[in-house]
């Protein structure tokens, strides 16, 4: 392991401590502190959309008005939904965990263009300033944007849209630098075949960042320039076509989903094993699977579009293409479940939150089918149905494996460790409190409860109520994972270097690691997942 | 197993739970059953000590071949029972009843065949294939009723359209199921299936002569004439100055480029009201005025109308 280098007072020199106050942090290029400041940033907009998705459930409570009016209720729906895509969850994984871990991972002192990682740090900032500025401005055309309503609503509109297009560069720009970083910066003998499935993921996801977020950035500029200059692309007082919209925005809004979701996946394809003490099962599968899942998501686009105004032909390709996202999806939970077969499987936290990612995930990946066939999405489309499907992704599975990575890289972080039991309650609290909001949301669905609705029929008022009651019961047990997490920061137990005894990389350096990451570049001689008796100790992959 | 569908009102709505009942069973299935082998493994297998031995597996091409076979098998067979139900939803039969639906911030209007106009109250035979047109004068609305199944956009751009043949006698929701700003959950609307009987005494009730105005189609034959359509358009087959507009709906009409259009309601509109967008075949050389802006929404809806019954 590595020799130690340390301060006057005799502690261990490490990223944290090497420099110190708060301009150190403001200018540092170092992708684990730069990393550390995403979480920290996207963390504390994830408990701003939470407020508001709060503020929801709760003026839903009620059939009729609980508590304030439609024009709170329009403002509150489209800021929960701004807030938590474009703010928390399309930097996710990628910008946080993904910032702090890809050079680890493969060896490496920093990523690429560390410089250029700063200033998309500080460009994501800019744009959620201004993003914040259109709270003000009373945003309430839902975080879609749709044309032609969003054109009425001129100036809150422009100032969102801005602050989209410069998000959007942020997560272009981070795309860039891990792809670059990748192929040029893994260690000697870290080949494409030993690279650890969640830089796999990050790879394929850094592709849909750099492919299809421009093409927002395009749309979002349009929509700005017939906001202030009328210019008829969309409008069609103007001779525009809204349809058109919906086409762009759902070519990067597609995608943009396995943005979020593909690293999750590869989180969990890290915990698996370490927690079975056994090596992934399938390793090429999932990485074609990854990278097939990036490849198709171009082409599903139009799922969302089947009952808005395309041609029969369009709908029935679209609805054909769509299922071609099922199939990878399956495969990759058959391997993780696979894996764990005769494994030793340790039930801490991350594991934990592994097997309900999977769990999750499965019931979000089968009411996707319910969506991607026509028949039925004629009934579903824009219900509650939609509303449960996709929290079902982006929070039981993002959001999920966000935590999970957070809690199994978290010594690895800090050096120190949370409460595990604590954690385990709150992981209970999050897993009771999530299922219990959303199943009812499925059973409105099908009972035809629109989406974006501030008030309902009197019928639909018992499920409403159970769904509001859970999503306080799961705003707590974020609020336990978050204080308990923050807590341990600080003032959490000083823990080994490798506690879960995982084989990768990023555990053979010092936790925390040092300012430099490794102090010889390590050469890789194995692949990540040698786990199991003999072969473990030869360490040469079967492959 | 698992269906909460509301009631069952019209001809497809067993078809489409019954394929929702298919994927949702074969969904529940595959949920359980493979979080039961996750938690199996997870308990079987939990971990007794950090010495615990493991094995070294760490592929099967024969299983990982099975399972990327059997779920793309399962998804052909799904997509292809949501491809043969959706396409009858888009195919409507020729002799269903039209009714113009146009989606107003925050109510609906409908108009019948015979001139009589309602808001947010549609009102249908039961048995009777009922045929929605539907416009927006405003920003994107969809057309939502759950008994049926069935929902569709409503676009200011062009006419959508939706069908349906009711075969439950009731009330039903109508929803908006596209956000469109303040009052979106307000604008809501009521279907009455009814009887036969009951449907004529409704559609013909002169009670009320606010709400019966023109028929579109009678409407539509006025301004024909009012607006001299006659000067260049026969209705008898005889060339003009225009083409004969005689069966002018439904047919396949041959441009100036060589494409050839359907003329279904958005091309009759096109060439009322933007004429010089597309030009018949063979008529290159006369202009025919276009109409933006001259007439009202009502009026090129009765244009189209008399149109079709040429
Ligand atoms: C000055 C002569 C003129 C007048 C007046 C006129 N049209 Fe035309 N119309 C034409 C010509 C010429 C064409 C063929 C070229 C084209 O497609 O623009 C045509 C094409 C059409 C078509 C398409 C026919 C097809 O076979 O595809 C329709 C429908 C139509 N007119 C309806 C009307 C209606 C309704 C009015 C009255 C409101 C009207 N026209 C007034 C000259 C005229
Ligand atoms: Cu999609
Ligand atoms: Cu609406």
């Amino acid at each position: 392991m590595s020799a130690h280098a340390a301060t006057a007072d005799g502690k261990q020199l490490n990223y944290l401590n090497c420099e110190k106050g708060l301009w150190s942090w403001i200018m540092s290029i170092d992708h684990k502190r730069i990393g550390l400041m995403y979480l920290a940033s996207i963390l504390s907009f994830f408990v701003v959309g939470g407020v508001f998705a709060l503020l929801v459930r709760a003026e839903l409570f009620s059939h009729g008005k609980t508590l304030y009016g439609p024009d709170d209720y329009n403002v509150f729906f489209t800021l929960h939904g701004v807030i938590m895509i474009f703010l928390f969850i399309v930097p996710g994984i990628p910008a946080t965990l993904g910032n702090f871990l890809l050079p680890l991972m493969i060896g490496a002192k920093d990523v690429i263009f560390p410089r250029l990682n700063r200033f998309t740090y500080w460009l994501y900032l800019f744009g959620a300033a201004i993003a914040f500025c259109a709270i003000f401005m009373r945003l309430d055309t839902g975080w879609t944007f749709y044309a032609p309503y969003s054109i009425q609503n001129r100036w809150a509109v422009v100032t969102a849209t801005a602050a989209a297009f410069f998000l959007g560069f942020a997560s272009i720009l981070t795309g860039l630098n891990f792809l670059v970083t990748i192929h040029n910066m893994r260690a000697p003998g870290m080949t494409w075949g030993r690279l650890p499935l969640f830089v796999w993921t990050l790879y394929a996801s850094a592709i849909l960042q750099i492919v299809a977020t421009p093409v927002i950035g395009i749309t979002l500029l349009l929509l700005l320039l017939e906001n202030t200059m009328g210019i008829g692309i969309f409008n069609p007082a103007a001779g525009g076509d809204p349809v058109l919209f919906e086409h762009l925005f759902w070519f990067y809004s597609h995608p943009v989903v396995y943005i979020m979701i593909l690293p999750a996946m590869g989180v969990v394809s890290e915990i698996i094993p370490v927690f079975s003490k056994k090596p992934i099962f399938g390793y090429k599968a999932l990485v074609y699977a990854s990278v097939g899942i990036a490849a198709v998501s171009f082409l599903v686009w139009g799922h969302h579009m089947f009952v808005a105004g395309m041609s029969n032909l369009s709908r029935y390709i679209f609805s054909f293409l769509t299922f071609f996202v099922a199939v990878p999806t399956a495969v990759k939970v058959f391997n993780w479940v696979s894996t764990m077969y005769k494994g030793s499987i340790s039930w801490d936290t991350p594991m934990l939150y592994a097997m309900a990612f999977v769990f999750l995930f499965l019931i979000a990946g089968t009411t996707g089918v319910h969506l991607a066939t026509l028949g039925t999405d004629a009934h579903y489309h824009d219900t509650y149905f939609v509303v449960a499907h996709f929290h079902y992704t982006i929070q039981g599975g993002a959001v999920i494996g966000l935590f999970a990575g957070l809690h199994f890289w978290f010594p690895k972080m800090f050096g120190r460790m949370y409460n595990e039991k604590v954690a385990k309650f709150a992981w209970l609290f999050l897993f009771i409190g999530f299922n219990g909001t959303f199943i009812p949301q499925f059973i409105l669905g099908m009972e035809g409860m629109p989406r974006r609705y501030y008030d309902y029929p009197i019928e639909f008022e018992p499920l409403h109520r159970i769904s509001s009651i859970f999503a306080f019961i799961n705003a707590a047990g974020y609020a336990m994972v978050l204080g308990n997490l923050f807590y341990a920061v600080f003032k959490g137990k000083k823990c080994e270097e490798n506690p879960f005894h995982s084989l990768s990389l990023e555990w053979t350096t010092a936790s925390p690691p040092i300012h430099d990451n490794f102090v010889q570049i390590p050469r890789v001689t194995t692949w990540t997942y040698g786990y199991g008796a003999e072969h473990a100790a030869e360490g040469e992959a079967v492959h | 197993m698992f269906t909460f569908m509301p009631e069952q009102a019209s001809e497809w709505a067993p078809y489409v739970d019954w394929l929702n009942d298919y994927i949702t069973n074969i969904s529940v299935f595959c949920i359980l059953g493979i979080t039961a082998v996750m938690l199996y493994f997870a308990i079987r297998y939990r971990r007794r000590g950090p010495d615990d031995v493991t094995p070294y597996i760490t592929h099967s091409a024969s299983l990982e071949t099975a399972w990327t076979v059997v779920p793309t098998v399962i998804c052909f067979f799904v997509f292809y029972y949501g491809f043969e139900s959706y396409h009858e939803m888009r195919n409507p039969p020729a002799n269903a009843m039209e009714v113009n639906v146009t989606g107003v911030k925050w109510r609906w209007d409908f108009e019948y065949s015979n001139g009589k106009r309602t808001t947010n109250e549609l009102v249908v035979p039961i048995g009777r294939a009922v045929k929605l047109i539907m416009r927006s004068q405003d920003t994107t609305h969809s057309f939502f009723i759950p008994a049926m199944r069935v929902k569709e956009d409503v676009l200011s751009t062009v006419y959508s359209y939706l069908w349906f043949t009711p075969t439950k006698l009731g009330e039903y929701h109508i929803f908006c199921a596209e956000y469109c700003g303040l009052q979106h959950s307000g604008m809501l609307g009521k279907l009455r299936v009814v009887s036969e009987g009951e449907f004529g005494d409704y559609l013909y009730d002169r009670q009320d002569p606010e709400a019966v105005e023109l028929p579109p189609a009678e409407l539509g034959k006025l301004k024909f004439a009012e607006k001299g359509c006659t000067a260049c358009h026969s209705i008898d087959g005889s060339k003009g100055l225009g083409p004969s507009l005689k069966g002018v709906f439904g047919g396949d009409h041959v441009m100036s480029d060589g494409s050839v259009v359907k003329a279904d309601e958005n091309y009759i509109r096109e060439s009322i009201v933007y004429s010089q967008k597309k030009i018949v075949k063979g008529f290159e050389g006369i202009v025919m005025p276009a109409f933006e802006g001259q007439l009202s929404e009502a009026e090129v809806n009765g244009l189209i109308a008399y149109l079709k019954t040429l």
